[in-house]
């Protein structure tokens, strides 16, 4: 019987199987940042033991950083301390840290593949859910707690159980102003929150082929949000073609070996998974979430639903929801008055997503009633955006163009949206308060979060496009 | 870590699905750089108004004193949403050792399992017989039996865990213990792999 690209990569990565247990499974590279990292050093240190493999971790200030004024010490106490202890562990560690200033910095998710960092075939782990964006790259990656940092930083290993594995096949064409962020929405909508817990999940079909690495990396990072551990596409050449020339990805005669190897990255055709969906690409339209998670997606003419027929259970939860975020039953949200709009995250800050956002303002200028804040994924995508004067739409749009960071995704910086008003937001979470105490967010694409600033209401995204 | 073996105690019901993890610890208090004091901010926003101390929620079953005990049982998908491990520092911090849910994220599973916190999962059935139950009554989880019973009737479940997880909970042991005794093994591995 074939293998699964998960198999044929998990496999190469068991130091040890454990009877009864999980295996012990080698990490080729490790992600860190401020918020989840500094327990874990100050864990190995209580230990007395070194970090490893300090080659193979680079860190990044990301989640808690201000994204004004990055030349000046942080303001906040709290936030300043944080980073400063990143700074002083990777010191003391041995480890490269691409820290505020640093023309490398940004959301730890977006520096990695564009640094080349992230590569097929590997194992790549982070203390932050969305590690599951590698994933695009055709590599093993997820998200672990700090525990589970302090272990890879001790032994550059995780004791782990073999996943459940899924495919998620979408065939055919996409509509006009369907994008990549609308495609998960549209699976996390049909498969719920919860849906593919305790998986590792593989997209594939000609819908995802057609992807830049770009859309993958959109797709694979919102697995989490339908409860599984990992997603991953198996690489092609618009992986190959990404990877190549960047700054830690192979070089010369390293980079044919590699290219070869990475050529029998994916799954074989007799291959068993654990459960297969299967979506049709004409069905998805520009999506958008209404309630108070990820699975709560609609399409943008769709309507909320109506909890007559449901269990006590999900009455209960859905009404709290529609209560959270001031919406009834039944009713669309097109058309309706939203007073913020946020483009950004590890799901939608990389230079393609504010490509797609300029397309869409270029000569217009967003409405009177609406804040709209781009917060680019990193340094580098910033430059690149300066590079090919994206920043003059946006500012010309009355768009307020921020510095790199995790912002007001997960608010834990200043960036909060106020409590009991509407956010248009190409994040990955509309959890209650997830914004900001009392924010409301609605999960959308960057075209239809670009509409939504045009309009000041939530729009159907194709009655721009013309 | 504490070693688990048999708890037997009160329960916090908290009937909700889906409680994800920026719930049980927002973002806001993820500031600190140590794993003590989270249990004060669990459930912050659902437990005072306007995040204010003086104004508990009294609606919310932890400012409820009828209700207390070191086991915490919740609905279905406990613990979604990010990888925060302040989550389960809070739970545990709060003074619950067990949370009982009809399903559990993986990732607060893992969490909660290296913090000496025990995830039980019930059936659906079973969830709502303890949640029919009052503030008196008591579960006992035991962690050797795999077994979770409502102690006024009778009724009994077991639950599953892998017994290498298993072990370590019932002694205290931790992974970095196991991994670092690998050591050798490891380079061994990185050699071989070139």
């Amino acid at each position: 019987m074939g293998k699964t690209l998960v198999e044929k990569i998990w496999e190469k990565h068991v130091v040890r199987s454990i009877e009864g247990g999980p295996d012990v499974l080698y990490i080729d590279k490790h992600l860190i940042h401020e918020v989840t990292s500094p327990q874990a050093f100050a864990g190995i240190e209580k230990r007395g033991v070194p970090v490893a493999r300090p080659q193979q971790v680079v860190a990044t200030a990301d989640h808690n950083v201000p994204t004004l004024n990055q030349h000046l010490p942080i303001r906040e106490e709290l936030s300043r301390k944080q980073v400063e202890k990143l700074t002083e562990n990777c010191a003391n560690h041995g480890i490269e840290l691409y820290g505020l200033g640093h023309q490398y910095q940004g959301i730890v998710h977006v520096i990695g593949p564009e640094l080349g960092f992230t590569q097929p075939g590997m194992t790549i782990v982070c203390g932050d859910s969305h590690t599951s964006t590698h994933g695009a790259f055709g590599a093993i990656a997820f998200g672990i707690g700090t525990s589970e940092v302090e272990m890879v930083l001790a032994t550059q290993c995780l004791m782990q159980s073999k996943p459940k594995l899924m495919r998620i096949n979408v065939e055919g064409s996409l509509n006009k102003g369907v994008v990549a962020k609308d495609i998960i929405l549209y699976i996390i909508a049909q498969i719920s929150a919860s849906g593919a817990t305790g998986f590792f999940v593989e997209y594939a079909g000609s819908a995802i082929r057609s992807l830049s690495m770009e859309g993958r990396m959109t797709i694979c990072n919102m697995s989490i949000e339908m409860g599984a551990r990992g997603g991953l596409i198996a690489p092609d050449q618009t992986t190959f073609d990404y990877v190549q020339g960047r700054e830690f990805a192979p070089k010369g005669e390293a980079w044919n070996k590699k290219l070869a190897d990475w050529k029998e990255l994916y799954s074989d055709a007799d291959a068993q998974f654990d459960e297969e969906i299967n979506i049709n690409a004409a069905d998805i339209e520009p999506m958008i979430t209404w309630g108070t998670n990820p699975g709560l997606g609609i399409g943008i003419n769709g309507h909320l639903p109506t909890t007559e027929t449901l269990s006590e259970g999900e009455k209960r939860n859905l009404k709290k929801a529609m209560e959270y975020m001031g919406l009834q039953e039944g009713k669309t949200l097109k058309g309706m008055p939203v007073q913020h709009v946020f483009i950004g995250s590890c799901t939608n800050s990389r230079i393609e997503d504010l490509r797609m956002v300029a397309d869409i303002v270029k000569g217009r200028r967003k409405n009177d009633n609406v804040k709209v804040m781009i917060v680019p994924g990193s340094q580098q995508v910033a430059a690149q955006v300066r590079a090919e004067g994206l920043d003059k739409i946006f500012e010309a749009a009355g768009f307020e163009v921020r510095q790199a960071g995790c912002s007001a995704c997960l608010g834990m910086n200043e960036d909060k949206v106020p409590a009991g008003e509407y956010c248009v937001s190409t994040s990955n979470r509309n959890f209650e308060g997830r914004q900001g105490a009392g924010a409301r967010t609605l999960l959308a694409s960057p075209l239809t979060a670009a509409a939504a600033a045009i309009t000041g209401v939530v729009t159907d995204v194709r009655e721009l496009l013309g | 870590m504490q070693p688990i073996q048999v708890v037997k105690s009160r329960f916090v019901p908290l009937p909700l699905e889906q409680v994800d993890t920026d719930q049980i610890i927002p973002a806001r208090f993820l500031k600190a750089t140590t794993r003590d004091g989270f249990g004060k901010n669990l459930f912050r926003d659902w437990r005072y108004e306007n995040d204010d101390e003086t104004k508990p929620k009294q609606d919310f079953v932890l400012n409820n004193p009828l209700y207390g005990g070191e086991i915490l049982v919740a609905g279905k998908n406990f613990g979604c949403g990010s990888s925060r491990e302040h989550a389960a520092w809070a739970v545990l911090d709060y003074g619950f050792k067990v949370v009982v849910s009809s399903f559990f994220a993986d990732i607060f599973k893992n969490n909660a399992l290296n913090n000496g916190v025990l995830p039980v999962q019930v059936s659906d059935a079973f969830l709502e017989q303890i949640f029919e139950q009052g503030p008196e009554a008591t579960l006992t989880i035991d962690l050797a039996a795999q077994t979770i019973t409502i102690d006024a009737t009778g009724a009994q479940e077991n639950f599953d865990i892998n017994n290498y997880k298993k072990t370590c909970l019932l002694n205290g042991y931790d992974d970095i213990d196991y991994l670092l005794s690998m050591k050798e093994d490891i380079a061994a591995f990185e050699t071989a792999r070139g």
